[in-house]
């Protein structure tokens, strides 16, 4: 288990690693990044502060150095258009992104898991198809879209949402739903696949030789096994969530990080890019961290398969 | 070079055997159809799509009140024919969505097939890369390179390639590992092909299946980003008639309730992410066994 952790571990922080040189050589390697690192409209002498300040002119590696331990002190650099720390700024915005996503996430689990299992159960019959055809139009239509269209007939047609802002449980619906909508569909398919995984294993015909009742055996024996890769899954995807979610914030303005990625786009605050990038990046190497020692404690097989 | 003789039979016995069966066919009609649109675009609509009439703003489609035959489906916030842009739209979705994909596909298979079949450093060094890619989510990943290298048509078009070149680059390698353990390697080996040779003549044609069934899969994909980029303004830029950028502009009718120019370029987004799904999933199905899990 220790040896597993500390591999695993070894892992994760060479991603940190990698994905701050690629950060790092993405902004190098496609032009001038004095030009991104500086406001918008500076002067020659601004630009020449810069360069200095940020060693431009000195090698690679050096520079590397110098990004590379300022991130480490958490310092992000300084937002042009805010006029404050980045890290500040995203500390700000992030509890209202996880609200967003945990809400996105329950009603996509709401959705997908009692859909998955009927569809297992009734595998191949019209409601199994039904949910193929749900799966498919989740996975196929634009989070952003789905968010438009609501606004229409809810907001405008209706009447009954708000179609922006925050700060009420009416203004959470219509964009949980707009981005919960595609995980609902990825977590009916995992439901319904591993749910049919576990109702072929060996202990389900078991209890149903014992005379269970059906009901019981896919409750009690079928779901709980059937929804660890489902709740781990989840797991991840509630950082994905954060994530994919720049769009819909952007749809329905609110504000959470993706919106802050957004405004850092459109005021060319360059700072704030790079910084949700890295961070975003870096929460997702660390859940993905968690959740696979999570796992390796829950199943011991996976502890010395790899 | 026997064996890759053979290996190139098989293909071509699995490519003619696709026509036999369960052909989707309405999927293939809608994607043959959008590629239709856009290559005689041009010929088909009157209108120039990126011009409008500013005294034909926000017409609404003709059979609603209002609405009147000479704009089918009404016009935008600048008077520009909806219905012309959308047939023009096919174009730039088709255009990115292939050569992203394509682009993808060839830097993803070669690292594959590096990767896989070489092994040892060059194996920890592109697969500990590609861990890392993929760690990135996709969407942030492409608007971070998207603000550095500013809108264009080309630029969403190498920014998606550099973004989805990984999941070729994983499951190639996968099915290379299997490969060069495979009789017909050995064999070339023996027959002293170089490393090169056996790469390009040997694995190559056995992975090419793999990557269109991926190819496919990852266009709908591709479209939906290219969309999502052009929403935000960072995609193809504006005047193009591009889904995502009408879409952007709908947003700004939507709340006067000008239904038309938000509903239609979804549709369209949604008909051919949808019909490449279909078409992906079942050449998965026919063409590749293996990937049947995915």
């Amino acid at each position: 288990m220790k040896k597993f952790v500390v591999r695993r571990l070894g892992y994760s922080l060479l991603s940190l690693f990698l994905l701050s040189l690629i950060i790092f050589f993405f902004v190098r390697v496609t032009g001038d990044p004095t030009v991104l690192l500086v406001e918008p409209g500076a002067s020659k002498a601004d630009l020449d502060a810069i360069r200095e300040q940020f060693g431009l002119d000195r090698p690679l590696v050096v520079q590397y150095w110098h990004f590379i331990s300022s991130l480490l002190r958490g310092d992000f650099g300084q937002s042009f258009y805010y006029r404050m720390p980045v890290l500040d700024l995203y500390l700000s915005r992030l509890p209202n992104s996880l609200l967003l996503a945990v809400a996105a996430m329950t009603l996509s689990l709401l959705i997908g898991i009692p859909t998955g299992i009927i569809a297992a159960v009734r595998v191949n019959r019209w409601w199994d198809s039904a949910g193929k055809i749900f799966s498919l139009l989740g996975l196929s239509l634009p989070s952003f879209w789905v968010g438009l269209v609501m606004i229409l007939f809810f907001s405008v047609y209706l009447g009954w949402l708000p179609s922006s802002g925050s700060g009420t449980v009416l203004h959470i619906i219509m964009p949980a739903f707009a981005l919960g909508w595609y995980f609902a569909a990825a977590h009916m398919r995992l439901t319904r696949s591993s749910m049919l995984e576990v109702l072929g294993s060996e202990y389900v015909k078991l209890a149903r030789l014992k005379g269970l009742p059906e009901a019981l055996v896919i409750t009690k024996h079928a779901f709980k096994n059937a929804l660890i890769p489902v709740l781990t899954l989840a797991g991840i995807n509630l950082v994905i969530m954060v994530n994919v979610a720049v769009v819909v914030e952007m749809v329905f303005a609110w504000p959470g990080v993706g919106r802050l990625l957004y405004e850092g786009i459109a005021f060319r605050d360059f700072p704030v890019v790079q910084a949700i990038v890295l961070l975003n990046g870096a929460m997702i190497v660390i859940v993905s961290l968690l959740v696979d020692i999570l796992y390796a404690v829950i199943d011991p097989r996976i502890r010395y398969g790899r | 070079m026997n064996g890759s003789r053979a290996a190139t039979l098989t293909t071509g016995w699995r490519f003619a055997a696709l026509r036999i069966g369960d052909f989707p066919l309405i999927p293939t009609a809608i994607l043959v159809g959008l590629a239709l649109l856009a290559i005689f675009a041009n010929v088909i609509t009157p209108y120039d799509p990126e011009v409008g009439t500013l005294g034909d703003r926000f017409r609404p489609p003709f059979w609603q009140a209002g609405g009147s035959e000479a704009h089918l489906l009404g016009t935008d916030h600048l008077g520009r024919d909806v219905l012309a842009r959308l047939i023009f739209g096919a174009r730039v979705s088709i255009v990115v969505g292939f050569t992203a994909v394509i682009f993808a596909g060839v830097v993803g298979t070669a690292l594959g097939i590096l990767s896989g079949y070489l092994g040892g450093w060059v194996d920890q060094v592109i697969m500990r890369i590609t861990d890392t890619w993929l760690a990135l989510p996709a969407l942030t990943f492409a608007i971070f390179l998207a603000a550095i290298v500013g809108p264009s048509q080309w630029n969403v078009v190498m920014i998606l390639g550099a973004v989805y070149w990984t999941r070729y680059a994983r499951v190639i390698r996968g099915e290379v590992l299997s490969l060069r353990e495979r009789d017909f390697v050995r064999l070339a080996i023996v027959a002293g092909c170089s490393k090169r040779t056996i790469m390009k003549n040997h694995i190559l044609p056995n992975v090419l299946n793999s990557a269109v069934v991926l190819g496919t899969l990852m266009l709908g994909v591709v479209v939906v980003t290219e969309a999502a980029l052009s929403f935000l303004g960072i995609g193809v830029p504006p005047p193009k008639p591009a889904w995502g950028l009408m879409l952007a502009d709908g947003k700004k009718g939507l709340m006067a309730g000008y239904w038309w120019l938000t509903v239609l370029p979804g549709c369209c987004i949604m008909l051919m992410v949808l019909s490449a799904n279909l078409l992906g999933d079942w050449l998965r199905v026919k063409l590749d066994p293996q990937l049947r899990q995915l």
